[in-house]
């Protein structure tokens, strides 16, 4: 096993050089020979905190301080690290870096996984890290031999001097790096010198993740800890007016039941008899002001609003006098569900809160926040709150909560029992318990001209905002709009001239979160398939149509002409089968892909299989490429054919896999990834697949039927023959 | 008091015999490679081997397994030299890996009754379990490149 948890490992900070003699690297990191402005802040932080360990065994740790949910980063980071290191890579192991100011995001600021930003957001820095070990080792090699560092070569975790043939390991040589000074400069590789930055590596924890070895939140186990289970409000909102614990505490094994935040918590021996105790509680809520929400009120208030003009994401031209003059004209309406994230692993958390300490086990996207909540429910000082971060069982935003629910429950919990605690969500209390994607109201109009080329494209979005009310709002909301209700909207790629994108954000109690891939999730289904209603309405072919008005936007471009290369696109297919296509742009990378579907008599949809092109910039590791174009797909699946969180009397509809459908095997379509080589500017992998796909499959059903569908999920009951 | 045999190993189990096989696993023995992912037999991620067939460990009492042969993860193979996990190291499978114990549980019983599954056979066994990473086709090259595996084993034995 290569990777250790935060159960076992021994603190980072107690094992530095000083201790062990070794290498320790990450802390005043120099400038790069070739980029002089790689100094940022993190490399003034002012601790001597680390990236990379050799020890003298020759095993290389490198500190992750991304977390891993399935994304790859716990190899990817790596990767960089050891290609400028030159070792060897069966040397290399990871640690989960704690949480520290130098393990900060190097873009957002904050210690935090997200935006599809690991890769590219630590490329300079992590590079750096391996450069200046390297060249610590050499330094240390040459003042061994006493002969000019400049004479000296690494490969493999080894420092050669070829004249006299010498040669010592990095593990022979980290004691004697450990004294050398930290160079002002070292000088990057040439990226034709990679040897492993861009292959396809395998994940370093896949041995563990294939044993049932790999410790996740949900798998760690401390001395006398309990297990807590929570009773939330059922209606958004809602909070405890009083409960009666008489039953609950009647079951063998219920050690206390306790009021918090929350809700109420139930604390017994292990998780089933907390959740039998849980089930027990009597408790009368106090429902709140959104008892009555419901799934059809919203739309209908969504559609009224549609009506109004809302704060305007984006304005080229004038929309008006552009519909005016417009040869043909078409409106559609395109509705979208709250989604649950529905991650493996259900939501936990373990808290031990002592007197002279706290430490929190748990699989988290926010770190930093993480941290400061435990500091500010505990009152003790920030030194002495740890978090350690374990695998996550898939998070998809759903682990990147910014009140931090999910930890607040279990330190509250294990400060007042003044116990070690687990709390453990039921799959249930996850369906039912809000942070969705938002349910979303589309409407768009748009306007053609005697050469039927769009002249006019009007979007109105409605639904509520992710960042209105959290620490994210005061950079995310610009002007009443938030980024992440119209990302993918008022960023039209498109060349049409007159355009005019607004949006209305109308408030519920139902919490809200991003969701994989975010504002795409809806906005690429909307105009994806709203751009292919104009293409045949214009009467021209879906493909001929984007690449037009695509002329001047080349990413976006060499990504279509690639998925559509590697399609059958324009050959005749089966009787009842359709082709789609879908391009989109998020997180930097640049993805298109054509789908193509069957329908039967009976309205069930079958994707068989999906070519995606993706321009992701310069890329690391194909085969981690190759597993999130999978992913993602299949994520975006699941929406498009099953998923839907609906309202009744404010509370969730659905509770379990059994009607909050996912994908699942026998439905999952072939995919064919295809990277277009590109030495653009890096761009994300982790989230990018997931917009195109409920788009390309809607198109492709109206190849094959010529039904138009414009509401998710999509129903097999209006595409009956 | 429930006696359990499990990896060829025997506990004792203080708990109420309604609980699920999977929470004795995790809570009572410490045996965390098998997961908890919807606890209503939805998703497979408890999937072990009881007399070895699966069984959704969440949705079955321990009373109905006392005495029965109970396999876990941990005891599918000591070293990772199951043919499955071989396969699934070469195709490299996992993402978030949470649900992997139950989707190889799941394929072991699958590659037991039948060494060559056709890609509908390994629909028919592998769609109870749910992976939310979306690693399917991975699963199936690695369910058919283990069951290639388990043949030449078998030619080789014969
Ligand atoms: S936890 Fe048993 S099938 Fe989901
Ligand atoms: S690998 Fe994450 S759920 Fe399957």
């Amino acid at each position: 096993m290569r990777i250790i948890n935060g159960m076992t490992r021994r603190s980072f900070l107690k094992t530095s050089a000083a201790v062990l003699g070794g290498l320790v690297i990450g802390f005043q990191l120099p400038s790069s020979g070739r980029r002089i402005e790689a100094k940022s802040k993190w490399a003034s932080a002012d601790i001597a905190n680390a990236f990379l360990r050799i020890d003298e065994d020759g095993s290389i740790t490198i500190m992750v301080n991304h977390s891993e949910m399935g994304q790859g980063v716990y190899t990817s980071l790596p990767m960089i690290v050891a290609e400028e290191l030159d070792c060897d890579w069966n040397d290399v192991r990871i640690e989960p870096a704690p949480v520290n100011m130098v393990y900060s995001h190097t873009t957002f600021g904050s210690q935090m996984t997200g935006g599809s930003s690991s890769v590219w957001t630590e490329w300079e820095r992590l590079r750096l890290v391996g450069a200046t070990g390297k060249a610590m080792l050499i330094a240390a090699a040459a003042k061994t031999w006493e002969v000019a560092a400049e004479s000296c070569r690494a490969e493999n975790s080894v420092v050669y001097h070829d004249a006299s043939k010498r040669q010592l390991t990095y593990g022979q040589l980290t004691k004697q790096a450990s004294q050398m000074s930290t160079p002002k400069q070292v000088s990057l590789k040439d990226p034709k010198d990679f040897k492993i930055i861009g292959t396809p590596v395998k994940r370093l924890d896949t041995p563990e993740k294939t044993n049932g070895q790999a410790v996740f939140g949900i798998d760690v186990n401390l001395p006398g800890m309990l297990t807590a289970v929570v009773r939330r409000s059922p209606v958004f909102g809602g909070k405890v007016k009083s409960f009666s614990a008489d039953k609950a505490k009647a079951i063998k094994g219920v050690q206390s039941v306790i009021q918090i935040s929350s809700g109420v918590a139930v604390i017994a021996d292990d998780f089933w008899t907390a959740k039998i105790g849980a089930q027990a509680v009597e408790i009368v809520w106090d429902e709140g002001p959104d008892a009555n929400l419901s799934t059809q009120q919203q739309s209908e208030q969504y559609a009224a609003l549609a009506n109004t003009p809302g704060a305007v994401a984006r304005k080229k031209g004038n929309i008006t006098t552009a519909m005016d003059v417009s040869a043909k004209k078409l409106e559609a309406v395109y509705e979208v569900p709250y989604l649950a994230h529905a991650p493996m692993e259900p939501l936990n958390c373990v808290a031990d809160v002592r007197k002279d300490g706290c430490d929190v086990w748990t699989g988290t996207q926010l770190q930093t926040a993480e941290h400061a909540t435990a500091k500010a429910i505990t009152g003790l000082p920030a030194e002495k709150v740890k978090i350690h971060t374990t695998l996550l069982g898939g998070g998809f935003g759903r682990r990147a909560v910014p009140d931090c629910h999910f930890v607040s429950e279990a330190v509250q919990i294990s400060k007042a029992i003044q116990k070690p605690v687990k709390v453990v969500w039921t799959r249930e209390d996850d369906i039912q318990g809000g942070w969705y994607r938002p349910r979303y109201y589309h409407k768009l109009s748009a306007g053609i001209n005697d050469d039927k080329k769009p002249i006019a494209w009007k979007h109105t979005i409605v639904g509520q905002s992710i960042t209105a009310g959290t620490p994210f709002e005061a950079f995310m909301v610009r002007h009443g709009v938030d980024v992440t209700s119209v990302e993918g909207a008022e960023n039209l790629p498109y060349a049409i001239p007159n355009v005019l994108v607004d949006l209305h954000s109308p408030r519920h109690k139902v919490p809200v979160l991003w969701w994989r891939a975010v504002g795409g999730t809806h906005n690429a289904f909307a105009v994806e398939c709203f751009l292919d209603e104009v293409a045949h309405a214009a009467g021209k072919d879906p493909y001929e149509f984007r690449r037009e008005l695509l002329a001047s936007e080349p990413r976006h471009l060499k990504a279509l002409e690639l998925a559509i290369s590697k399609s059958n696109w324009g050959k005749p297919l089966p009787k009842g089968h359709g082709r789609g296509l879908a391009v989109h742009s998020c997180f930097g990378s640049f993805v298109a892909q054509v789908a193509e579907v069957s329908v039967s008599k009976e309205g069930k949809v079958k994707v068989h299989n999906v070519v995606c092109a993706v321009d992701c910039g310069p890329i690391v590791n194909p085969n981690t490429i190759d597993a999130q174009i999978e992913g993602g797909i299949a994520f975006g699946l699941a929406a498009a054919l099953h998923g839907e969180v609906t309202l009744k009397n404010g509370r969730a509809e659905q509770s379990n896999f059994y009607d909050y459908k996912v994908l699942r095997m026998d439905e999952m379509p072939k995919v064919e990834t295809h990277i277009v080589p590109s030495t653009d500017k890096m761009g994300g992998i982790g989230e990018v697949a997931v917009p195109p796909i409920a788009p390309a499959v809607v198109n492709a059903i109206f190849d094959a039927t010529g039904k138009r569908v414009r509401q998710l999920p999509i129903s097999s009951e209006d595409l009956r023959s | 008091m429930v006696q359990l045999k499990i990896n060829q190993k025997k506990y004792e189990i203080e708990a109420d015999k309604s609980m699920p096989l999977l929470w004795a696993l995790r809570d009572k023995v410490g045996l965390n490679g098998t997961k908890f992912g919807c606890g209503v037999a939805q998703c497979g991620a408890c999937t072990v081997h009881v007399d070895g067939e699966a069984v959704r460990s969440c949705v079955t009492p321990i009373s109905a397994v006392e005495g029965k042969e109970i396999t876990t993860i941990e005891g599918l193979s000591p070293d990772l030299s199951h043919p499955l996990q071989q396969a699934w190291i070469a195709e490299d499978v996992p993402q978030c890996g949470y649900c992997q114990s139950g989707q190889i549980m799941s394929a072991a019983v699958l590659l037991k009754h039948n060494d060559q599954p056709t890609d509908e056979d390994i629909n028919d066994v592998m769609t109870g379990n749910i992976c939310r990473c979306g690693t399917y086709n991975r699963i199936r090259r690695a369910i058919h490149q283990a069951a290639k595996t388990v043949r030449k084993q078998k030619e080789d034995n014969s």
